[in-house]
């Protein structure tokens, strides 16, 4: 049984980037959130440290120096056009959240406090500034909190629990939607005259990350399958301080308030890489320092780690702006911070690339950027792109809520005009083809190897550093597993939360996502913010200044395309730091 | 009644190491429900080796995922922040992500938290729970003009809401009290810690709004200070606390 929705505006998912659209869009046309969470579960709320603007509180400060930084930070592969309006529009979005009720740390005299972060400098590299403006360690949270508030007060429409697996294009413009519902089974056809992607990022293709189980790249997925181009997807961010093993975040924020990286000889390694801003680099940068440092042998005890020691920092300091990271090193590694160094390794963090957008959040098909009507994407999923081949820390709780607002803004006056599109034939059928394909087996492959299998062999082969020997040897592996995903096998034969059959839709997602990753990387002979080419070492602005679009071909292969990196004032130059 | 830390509780006083490797034994115990399967709930148990640093998180997924594949749980972040994995773990609500195999290895027992309607397994309707927060307008109320810049608003006044605003809304205090047990209609303990976090945030002007709604039969003044909520809150607020202030503000703030 397959029930049919009809909205002017569909969000799909609740994380910062969707919610921040949805108020946008339902102050003025029907619109409704998907979500395969609840809206408060979404992984937003994990971020920690702080979000950028420019506002000068407690020292001289301006988005052009915001936006330079951004534009570096990146290795230049950012849309200087877009970080431009991002940093300029980061004042008034932060200053709105605090009329939302955003409880921000304060300064003495009432304002918003801002403390220093990675990359993040006064004058054009001079030294660190204080940009970041947070609530404790938890400025994900309030964020995400926050926009779930407004949108309660608001009454958006939200259908929780139900999966997005297909995306319906007529005549090349976005007609809706087919979802899943988790608690029934159900397939469900959404209606729409416009849709807007804000599933997050797809960091569960790496074993060690600081993703949420429920980042598997759905959305970039959805889109690929269905033609649309990928962009940038081999620029992934490993960031440098993850608990040891698990790879849970702990944030750069300790580092901004003072905290800094030993190897074994409890030397402070980060004054040989960063000799300006020390531990307070880029964290592609850091995260490469770490591998090169537990390559030479000075990890702690020999090993694949090295300390974050945040000993000498006063107490209060610890327990009061970072309670938090605090506790994860309490809870996880039975570590006391205060007195003794915490055991970090880079974790898969962030992806700089995604399903392509202008700044108005609307999806744009190859080098020349068409737009599809009706189809937008917002956030971590998607490539707009401000963050280039590396983002700077707190930029992503920037861009969800500054080209959140964009989006939804833009989707709202589309939806307000436009027609609904008529769909043909019965939309749901490929999707109830799928569930059937994955149910009716009495045997098969196990998912959860072939998961284990894919985020082991891309965490060594495609991680912080790569080669073309490991990238092709991925590329092989990849087959493989695709091979035995065709012949995967759910044991859970039930309509109500089969959480067996998502988990299994979710591999299918990240093994787009992988071929998408591998394929861009095996071409980009060169290095570039997250991407390190151990057998490339430098930048080759002559041949790589340029992005990658990643197509899915008919046989199943991956074809590339690229499209220009749109300059500014920013000449590309050698990245010190 | 008072709590000791959950290992304490009903974990066996040795672990048992796995011969030949770091792993330690553990069995875990799950109480089942299917509607698909039958009316009644019931248990099932399994004997698995996993890493003593582990999170039950990690054990039960290593059941789903290689044992048997219909348990059924909620999860995402897995490090206690999304709030999803919220259980009744020996007896006892926590985060199955912030419990540690070694702390409660050589067996533990996993249930749905309690007093919200069992879906599948370990999966409660939660659309009951957030009834309840969204009765408390949670969120700013301030008619006044913005201003162009931020509201001033000084540590101090920030200070006195800042336990309450790291409510992550799991339902591990409201599941725990014995008063919503027994009468889903209260309120319960998460929605009046979101609506102390907007009572004592001096920018918000709701506070008569929300105080009237916490002042009926279904609000504060069920709460018996059982401290259950406290003890089981992932996120150390000071549940009973901010409950014993809202009881305050009503009795002696004039707003």
């Amino acid at each position: 049984m397959t029930t049919t929705h009809v909205y002017d505006a569909v969000i799909v998912g609740a994380g910062g980037a969707g919610l921040r659209a949805a108020i946008e869009a339902s102050d003025s046309v029907r619109t409704a959130v998907i979500s395969k969470l609840y809206p408060t579960r979404s992984h937003t709320g994990a971020a920690q440290g702080g979000m950028c603007a420019a506002l000068g509180n407690v020292e001289e400060d301006s988005p052009e120096w915001h936006t330079f930084d951004t534009v570096k930070g990146g290795d230049y592969l950012v849309d200087q056009p877009a970080a431009e309006i991002m940093c300029r529009e980061a004042i008034d979005s932060v200053i709105q959240l605090e009329h939302w009720g955003l409880p921000f740390n304060r300064t003495p005299e009432g304002k918003i406090d801002q403390r220093r972060f990675g990359g993040h400098t006064r004058n054009h590299g001079e030294a660190p500034v204080r940009r970041a403006c947070y609530a404790a360690d938890r400025t994900g949270h309030m964020i995400l909190q926050t926009l779930y508030q407004q949108c309660i007060k608001r009454n958006v429409r939200f259908f929780n629990e139900f999966y997005c697996l297909d995306l319906l294009m007529e005549d090349g413009r976005c007609a809706g939607v087919v979802a899943y519902e988790l608690a029934t089974g159900e397939v469900h056809v959404f209606r729409a005259k416009a849709v807007l992607f804000a599933t997050g990022g797809f960091g569960r293709v790496f074993k060690i990350t600081s993703n949420a189980h429920a980042l598997t790249g759905d959305g970039p997925a959805v889109c690929f399958r269905r033609g649309l181009p990928l962009e940038d997807m081999e620029m992934f961010q490993f960031h440098p301080t993850g608990v040891y093993k698990m790879g849970i975040l702990l944030s750069e924020a300790v580092r901004g308030e003072g905290g800094i990286l030993l190897n074994d000889a409890g030397e402070r390694f980060m004054e040989r890489y960063a000799p300006t801003i020390k531990d307070l680099a880029p964290r592609d940068m850091v995260s490469r320092a770490i591998y090169q440092e537990v390559k030479e042998g000075r990890g702690i005890n020999g090993s694949d780690y090295v300390y974050l020691d945040v000993r000498h920092l006063p107490r209060d300091v610890i327990e009061e702006k970072l309670p938090d990271v605090t506790e994860f090193a309490r809870v996880y590694l039975s570590v006391e911070p205060t007195t003794e160094p915490v055991p970090i390794q880079p974790t898969a963090h962030y992806a700089m690339g995604g399903i392509p957008t202008n700044t108005d959040g609307q999806v744009v098909l190859g080098p020349d950027e068409t737009p599809v009507p009706g189809l937008y994407a917002a956030g971590e999923c998607a490539c707009v792109s401000v963050h280039g081949a590396n983002r700077l820390g707190t930029n992503s709780l920037l861009d969800i809520v500054v080209f959140g607002r964009r989006g939804g803004r833009h989707m709202a006056k589309y939806a307000r005009d436009a027609e609904l599109p008529e769909i043909e034939g019965k939309p749901a059928a490929p999707t109830e083809e799928r569930i059937k394909g994955l149910m009716n087996k009495d045997a098969g492959h196990n998912a959860a190897d072939i998961r284990a299998e894919l985020q082991t062999t891309m965490f060594d082969l495609a991680g912080v550093v790569r080669t073309e020997e490991g990238l092709r040897k991925m590329e092989g592996i990849l087959e493989g597993l695709r091979e035995r995903y065709a012949g995967v096998y759910v044991q859970d034969t039930g309509k109500v939360y089969n959480t067996e059959l998502m988990e299994a839709f979710e591999l299918g997602f990240l093994l787009d996502c992988s071929e998408a990753l591998v394929a861009g990387a095996l071409a980009r002979d060169e290095s570039r913010g997250g991407h390190y080419r151990e057998d490339h070492p430098l930048r080759d602005d002559d041949h790589w200044l340029k992005h990658t679009l990643a197509f899915r071909h008919e046989d199943g292969t991956v074809r590339l395309e690229y499209k220009d990196v749109k300059m500014g004032p920013y000449i590309p130059m050698e990245r010190k730091y | 009644m008072a709590a000791e830390p959950l290992g304490d509780v009903l974990a066996g006083s040795e672990e048992r190491r796995v011969e030949g490797s770091d792993k330690v034994s553990i069995s875990v115990r799950v109480r089942r429900y299917n509607p698909e399967v039958r009316e009644e709930s019931w248990w099932d148990e399994w004997e698995i080796s996993m890493e003593p640093n582990d999170r039950l998180l990690d054990a039960l997924h290593h059941i789903k995922w290689y044992e048997d594949g219909t348990l059924a749980l909620r999860r995402s972040c897995a490090h206690g922040i999304c709030g999803s994995d919220a259980m009744l773990i020996n007896g006892r609500n926590a985060l199955a992500c912030k419990v540690l195999v070694k702390d409660v290895a050589p067996k533990v027992t996993v249930e749905p938290i309690r007093g919200l309607r069992v879906l599948k397994d370990l999966i409660v309707d939660m659309d009951t729970f957030f009834d309840g927060y969204k009765k408390m307008l949670p969120y700013l109320i301030n008619d006044e003009g913005e201003p162009d810049r931020e509201r001033l608003q000084s540590p101090e006044d920030r200070a006195k809401f800042d336990d309450t605003t790291k409510c992550i809304l799991c339902a591990a205090c409201t599941t725990s009290c014995p008063i919503f047990w027994g009468d889903g209609d209260y309120i319960g303990p998460a929605a009046i810690v979101n609506a102390h976090r907007f009572i004592n945030d001096s920018r918000d002007h709701g506070a008569r709004e929300r105080l009237k709604i916490l002042s009926e039969r279904t609000g504060v003044f069920r709460c018996k200070t059982t401290f259950n909520c406290t003890e089981a809150c992932p996120r150390g607020i000071h549940v009973t606390q901010a409950i014993q202030e809202v009881k305050r503000s009503i009795l002696f703030d004039r707003f």
